[in-house]
């Protein structure tokens, strides 16, 4: 009988601590040995020892916290390949969620556990799409745990932004949308529905923008748009982190219309928020229709649940025969999620 | 042209705060729509649709037909609307293919479908629509269409499309009927102007500024009039051989409200002026508070015992036109001239004339002014001695000076959600003052706060939850507002047997502590015996 994972790993104030490996998942706290599933500030801290995940993944930390905060020995470990570290089998899977996202896949004794981080099923040119790995605990996120949480296609929210410019051609659309993976998903969305044009962009966007370029990913020209006079920037799609959209920074738009992207744009009433004029309902997360797929396609006989609306999922899959347990992760969905 | 666009116009107008963003929207969808789905959508806009609506609780049984009950109570728990969490919550696995229904399908369809097909047919509907088109369906057949767009609003912008004036608009407007297909085809130039048939047409009010500090020092007297600000409804008098109505300040018909009014609208003309409930007091008729008002602006039917126990009155303050003559461009003086005779020669029953109030000097208005709350008056308007009547919220011409609020510091006991866009936040508030070592609620506020307020509040109210009632919580005594009020009354309704008229937050008190805020008996002081 294989050991059943919650004996071997363990929930700790630090985060999710594979004991007979020695090293924890995402931890909230410097440690000895880190494995990262991707660069997002409440998965991704500075202070490690030593850390481990995809070489994008590392360059994102690097280029985020600096070299010397990204962890004193960084091991790049690609998709697919099996690493065994005291015995604990190990090796990731794409997660589909931002570059270099990766589910951390570990076996010991026979018993297999996935921490898939976060993680989408919709495509995405700026990274690799998800695979599912079969396990006996899956460990998911829960974001957007509630059924009213269905993501449009998102070519569907890019025609409407479209349209809207075509109606209002002397205006700038700024689009508020986090550093890492929404902007530049964003921008291969409208280069996939024939935007063209120069894409301008504040400053805090420009850094990882640049580096998925140079990590592979094209995303066509781009401009800053503290640079581009108010006329230049008439017609233009200019994209800015949330807290800029409606701040001083925008006045330097022409006439601009707020539009934000996240999966939270679903529901109207916090669309309302914040003086947003087009929700895009674009989200980097599984909305509810993939969650329950996912956790129903790994065939996994019991789901961990680590941040998000935990209750809904659990209800969902107990009745689907799936055990779900809430695991509680301090400090998990803060900061720039969604 | 389907539901989805309608829903996406509706949508986009509701986000748009800017006047110009959203007669772009409208130019848009008069250029682009086909009869006759662009007139309905006009019709809906205006306010001017009706159709037979259904029963929120047919749409709940639908759902509950469709979701597991407890994924239903969370996301209703967390989307706060029943409507939109319908939409939200609608299986998408079910889409069908159909395409989706027009909007002249949908209204057609409720008005001639059996009902025990409605369930059926709505259901297909929604089958067919995308989330936020089924919010609009919703929200379209239970009567909960909320548009971020007056009627007004929507005109301005079928003038700018047709590229003609709005008043021109405005004269034909009650010669026309959705789906104004005659108003399209004469806006095209297909087809003769719609005919009016000297059907009583309502005219834009022209609407006062609150009086600030600053402007009052800049006024001077000779150049203003005075009348009391009364406490009633503001609404215009229009008769004449095509009919007479009776209009609130929106240009809303409520002449079948008030029959007395209109059976005593003999005279040919447009007159401004304030709806009254009157009663019978030591010195004639006396102006009765406006909870009786309520009681007759509240009622469907109008029957004979609240015509005697609540009469209405109107008290005049300006003619628009006499006759046919459009008096509008008139200065005030004149105005009132044409207005006092034009009164003494009809002698309109149940109406009288607001009088002026005579002051030399602007101080001498400020203490009349400081007299307004002993003589339960609200406030004073003044009103430029040269002003034409201008339509709309002209800053300068005519300022609405109310009398001071009363004030005090009480403690937030608890919080509820919003409606509508506030559904998310804790908006709504209870707050009490100090009753010996109790605090006793005296009322409820949902206005005054700014958003950054509004966002400290609800975050506050989430931190320091002792209790929950439903979707009422209970925080910790423990945070200072300072409440705002017009007048404070004894309530035998109320627990602290206090209740308070137009309470408002004026400011969030961080700086006080709980035990600090006023006492009941501070407030029983204020109340006017
Ligand atoms: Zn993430
Ligand atoms: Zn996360």
């Amino acid at each position: 009988m294989p050991p059943h994972p919650e004996t071997w790993l363990r929930v700790t104030p630090d985060g999710l601590f594979c004991e007979p490996g020695g090293f924890f998942v995402d931890p909230v706290r410097p440690v000895e040995r880190a494995v990262i599933t991707h660069g997002h500030s409440d998965h991704a801290r500075p202070g490690h020892a030593h850390v481990l995940a995809t070489k994008e993944t590392l360059a994102i930390m690097r280029a985020r916290m600096g070299e010397d905060r990204a962890g004193a020995t960084q091991q790049a470990h690609p998709y697919g390949e099996t690493l065994t570290i005291n015995g604990v089998k190990l090796w990731l899977r794409p997660a589909g969620h931002v570059l270099g996202s990766a589910q951390v896949c570990l076996e010991w004794q026979g018993a297999r556990a996935v921490i898939s981080g976060d993680y989408k099923r919709r495509h995405d040119a700026t990274c690799a799409p998800f695979e599912p790995e079969r396990c006996d605990v899956f460990v998911t996120e829960a974001t957007f745990a509630l059924p009213v949480f269905t993501h449009p296609p998102a070519g569907q929210e890019i025609a409407r932004l479209l349209r809207s410019v075509a109606l209002f051609p002397e205006r700038t659309h700024v689009i508020g949308c986090y550093a890492l993976g929404k902007a530049q998903r964003l921008i291969s969305l409208l280069r996939e529905a024939g935007w063209d044009q120069p894409i301008p962009l504040h400053g805090a966007l420009m850094k990882l923008c640049t580096l998925y370029e140079e990590l592979g990913v094209q995303l066509g020209p781009l401009t800053q748009a503290t640079v581009a006079g108010k006329e230049r920037l008439a017609g233009a799609i200019v994209l800015a982190p949330p807290s800029a959209i409606a701040d001083r920074w925008a006045r330097r738009l022409a006439e601009p219309i707020p539009c934000l992207a996240s999966g939270w744009m679903r529901v109207r009433q916090r669309a309302r928020q914040g003086g947003v004029e087009l929700p895009m309902v674009i989200s980097d997360h599984a909305d509810w229709p993939e969650l329950l797929a996912t956790c129903t396609e790994v065939e996994a006989q019991e789901v961990w649940v680590t941040h998000g609306r935990e209750e809904a999922l659990i209800h969902a899959l107990a009745q689907r025969g799936i055990r779900g347990r809430a695991l509680h992760l301090i400090g998990r969905g803060e900061g720039e999620e969604e | 042209m389907s539901l989805p666009d309608f829903a996406e116009l509706l949508e986009r107008l509701l986000f748009t705060p800017g006047r110009n963003g959203k007669l772009a929207l409208l130019r848009q969808w008069f250029a682009n729509q086909p009869d006759p789905d662009r007139g309905i959508g006009l019709a809906a806009l205006a306010g001017e649709l009706s159709l037979r609506t259904a029963k929120p609780a047919l749409l709940r049984e639908l759902i509950a037909e469709r979701t597991d009950p407890t994924l239903f109570a969370l996301s209703y728990d967390y989307v706060g609307d029943l409507a939109e969490t319908i939409a939200l919550l609608w299986p998408e696995d079910a889409r069908s293919n159909a395409p989706p229904p027009g909007l002249a399908e949908v209204i057609e369809t409720l008005e001639t479908a059996p009902k025990a097909e409605l369930p059926r047919i709505i259901a297909a509907w929604l089958d067919a629509l995308d989330s936020g088109a089924r919010l609009a369906l919703i929200k379209l057949i239970t009567g909960g269409l909320r548009v971020g767009a007056s009627a007004r609003l929507a005109k301005a912008g079928l003038a700018e499309w047709a590229d003609v004036d709005l008043g021109e608009i405005e004269e034909v407007w009650h010669g026309v009927a959705p789906p104004y297909l005659t108003l399209f085809a004469w806006l095209e130039g297909q087809g003769p102007r719609p005919d009016p048939n000297g059907a009583p047409v309502f005219r834009p009010l022209m609407l006062a500024h609150p009086l600030e500090e600053a402007d009052f020092a800049k006024l001077h007297a000779p150049d203003w009039r005075a009348e009391w600000k009364w406490d009633g409804i503001r609404v215009q008098l229009t008769a004449g051989p095509g009919g007479a109505r009776l209009w609130s300040r929106s240009g809303e018909d409520i002449s079948n409200t008030f029959p007395e009014i209109l059976a005593a609208m003999r005279f040919h003309g447009v007159a401004d002026g304030e709806l009254l409930v009157m009663r019978d007091g030591p010195s004639g008729g006396e102006v009765a508070p406006f909870s009786d008002l309520q009681q007759r602006l509240n009622r469907k039917t109008v029957t004979a015992r609240m015509l005697r126990d609540h009469p209405a009155h109107v008290r005049l303050y300006d003619l628009l036109f006499e006759g046919e003559a459009d008096l509008r461009a008139l200065p005030f003086d004149e105005r009132r001239a044409r207005l006092e005779a034009w009164f003494a020669r009809e002698a309109p029953a149940r109406m009288d004339l607001s009088p002026l109030i005579s002051f030399a000097t602007m101080e001498e208005l400020a203490e009349i002014r400081a007299g307004t709350r002993a003589a339960s008056i609200e406030g004073l308007m003044l009103k430029r001695g040269d002003s034409i009547y201008q339509p709309g919220r002209v800053k300068g011409p005519w300022w609405k000076w109310k009398r001071d609020p009363l004030n005090v510091d009480a403690v937030l006991m608890y919080a509820q959600r919003g409606h509508g866009k506030r559904s998310s936040f804790y908006s709504d508030y209870t707050f009490g003052l100090w009753r010996g070592d109790e605090l006793v609620p005296i009322g409820k506020a949902y206005s005054g706060y700014t958003d950054a307020e509004l966002a400290f509040l609800d975050k506050w109210i989430r931190d320091h939850t002792t209790a929950r009632f439903g979707p009422v919580r209970e925080v910790e005594k423990a945070l200072v507002l300072e409440v705002e009020f017009d007048a404070a009354q004894y309530s035998p309704r109320h627990k602290s047997g206090v209740a308070l008229r137009f309470p408002r937050i004026a400011r969030i008190r961080r700086d006080k502590p709980a035990e600090e805020a006023d006492r009941l008996e501070t407030l029983e002081a204020l109340i006017k015996r």
